[in-house]
């Protein structure tokens, strides 16, 4: 079912006091200009995800917002010759062949000459879209949009991405430790949650019971959640771990929301793992569940007592900001945007070690009032911070200042 | 008296910050005190200033991103409730706090066998503010009416009086102070409003003291 766009007035009862207001007079700085978003996809991804929230809004307050993609004229090959750089991108010690960069040359350069992207500013995303700025008109301020985790990216990877990059007048990056040595302005954006969206809206406690029950999971007890790929970065054996020091003190249960990405052989050994100590403990469930269950991860991140995301290495992590705005306390790997969401002891805790997450978790079990605490505590800080609205609020001001 | 109003209205601005990356990133105290010495004083700012725009909660209750990192990321409580104690307001201009900052880490530094630096946490990344002004189209005219709107505007209004009409705009005292005064001809009014700082328990509570200060003077009058 398609969710039903909704306007900024409808997030008036659930952004800061004042923020619609001020968005639409920051807006008038930028009234008219037209704006390009160019990423690989308009289905699939984080991106997609992000622009799919933040473009009707932009356009609603009176910029003329445009989406350009890679693939609209239908699948292309771009989103898999660019997979292997974007995990080199990311860290991954996984050779990045020559001739994977050759192909994203030649696929960039082809496209450039049948893509429309004039306007005030052009915001290209990720890696794929990258090199379309050799093909820049005159006119225009290009901006690079990085959402990937470059704090360590493979030399070989970044060199390839730098020469177009350099190209670009400003550079926008998730996270401080993203930012690279570069020759043009770096701005910093966090990615923000949308609190109308299937993922994140209200459910009604009858709704959230039909849910789990449709997804198997008894509520006779507390339940710990973690949401997230099953690969090494996230942890998910570590969660379980973590879990079962719990139990000896306090019984719950654990569900661990996955799966493995198609083309990540490490990511399906570590699924046959988890799934092999599910199938030894009745009350760790593994749900695989599609990229579109927005609505089932709502209910269980809001059928949770706590929520885990036990990553060693993040991009940003926003599944943090989800979880806090349920108002749920959340235990956090120290890495990427968790330490951003979580202010510790405040809104959450951060932790270092198995042990860690598991002495945080028995403590949270056993203070309710420490839990709601730290849940309200969370939910305000979302507001202040993660919320859609403050994202249109940073593109305005993005533009305004590229713009003068 | 209460009910005096202005001549020339107080227009309540609002802002937007949008925060600027450096690229320069320090793992010990030796190299925050050189970065500290060549950075653009629009860094200073949004590690002094800004940070209460950004932060309702002030991690380890520290009033700027200096004192927060050494205390928390470096561990070096010492150095960290050193520069906790700075107050910008007390400082005539962002130079002199600078020198200020770069003062007291050298000299923490020259009593040390060795430089502090991160092991278990985060280095510390500089930025930099881009604040941009918004006006909220909102004009009040009496001490009433400014009580009335200062419960209602966004708290980046409070910011924008407060905290950026002395830390950027070198004015003498805060904006609310200077109407008050000029304006209401309520000096005793002004002269406590003007102490108001949020270095100690950030703009909320700011607002909260305005407030107070509104209603004990509508009252007694």
């Amino acid at each position: 079912m398609t969710e039903a766009q909704p306007t900024l007035d409808d997030y008036r009862d659930v952004a800061p006091p004042g923020t619609i207001d001020s968005l639409r007079r920051l807006s008038e700085r930028v009234r008219g200009r037209r704006l390009v978003n160019v990423s690989a996809s308009r289905e699939v991804g984080g991106v997609a995800e992000i622009l799919r929230g933040l473009v009707p809004l932009l356009e609603e307050v009176g910029v003329e917002s445009a989406w350009e993609t890679l693939d609209q004229d239908g699948p292309t090959p771009g989103t898999a010759i660019a997979a292997p750089l974007h995990r080199a991108l990311q860290g991954s010690e996984e050779r990045l062949p020559v001739e994977v960069l050759d192909e994203l040359r030649d696929f960039t350069r082809e496209r450039a000459t049948t893509m429309d992207v004039d306007g005030d500013v052009v915001m290209t995303h990720d890696a794929l879209p990258t090199g379309l700025v050799e093909a820049r008109p005159q006119e225009g301020v290009w901006v690079w949009r990085c959402h990937l985790d470059v704090s360590r990216p493979q030399r070989r990877a970044w060199t390839f991405l730098r020469q177009y990059v350099v190209k670009y007048d400003a550079a926008v990056f998730s996270l401080p430790a993203f930012a690279q040595r570069l020759p043009i302005p770096q701005f910093l954006i966090h990615p923000a949650i949308d609190p109308l969206s299937d993922k994140n809206r209200e459910l009604a406690p009858a709704d959230v019971d039909a849910i789990l029950a449709r997804l198997g999971v008894p509520r006779d007890k507390p339940i710990l959640l973690q949401v997230g790929r099953f690969d090494r970065f996230k942890d998910p054996l570590g969660v379980i771990e973590a879990y079962r020091l719990v139990k000896r003190q306090c019984d719950c249960r654990l569900v661990l929301v996955g799966g493995a990405e198609s083309d990540d052989p490490e990511g399906a050994e570590l699924t046959a793992d988890v799934l092999d100590a599910a199938s030894r403990d009745r009350d760790l469930h593994v749900l695989d569940l599609p990229p579109t269950a927005r609505l089932e991860v709502n209910a269980l991140q809001r059928a949770a007592t706590i929520v885990f995301q036990k990553s060693t290495r993040e991009g940003f992590g926003l599944g943090v900001a989800e979880a806090m705005w349920k108002s749920k306390p959340v235990i956090g790997g120290f890495a990427g945007g968790i330490t951003t969401q979580i202010v510790y002891g405040v809104t959450g805790f951060t932790v270092n070690s198995v042990e860690g997450a598991a002495f945080r978790a028995r403590q949270l079990l056993a203070d309710p009032a420490l839990c709601a605490r730290v849940g309200a505590a969370g939910r305000e800080h979302v507001r202040e911070h993660f919320l859609i609205t403050r994202h249109v609020g940073d593109m305005l001001a993005l533009m305004a200042t590229l713009l003068g | 008296m209460n009910g005096r109003a202005a001549r020339t209205p107080f227009h309540f601005l609002g802002c937007w910050e949008l925060c600027e990356m450096l690229g320069r990133r320090v793992y010990d105290e030796r190299e925050l005190l050189e970065h500290l010495e060549e950075v653009p004083l629009d860094s200073i700012y949004f590690h002094t200033h800004s940070v209460f725009l950004r932060a309702r909660v002030l991690p380890g209750g520290y009033p700027n991103d200096f004192a927060t990192w050494a205390a928390i990321q470096v561990r070096d409580r010492v150095l960290g409730e050193k520069l906790g104690i700075i107050d910008p307001q007390e400082m005539p201009d962002l130079e002199a706090l600078r020198t200020e900052l770069v003062s007291l880490i050298d000299d923490h530094l020259a009593h040390l066998g060795s430089v502090p630096r991160v092991i278990f946490g985060e280095p510390f990344y500089f930025m930099q503010s881009r604040i941009l002004e918004i006006p909220t189209g909102r004009k009040v005219r009496t001490l009433a009416e400014l009580r009335e709107a200062l419960a209602e505007v966004d708290i980046a209004s409070v910011y924008v009086h407060v905290v950026e009409a002395r830390g950027r705009k070198g004015r003498r005292r805060n904006d609310f102070a200077a109407w008050i005064d000029e304006q209401l001809g309520l000096p005793d009014l002004a002269a406590a409003v003007a102490r108001l700082n949020p270095s100690t328990s950030g703009l909320e509570d700011v607002r909260r003291r305005l407030l107070r200060l509104c209603d004990d003077t509508l009252e007694d009058r």
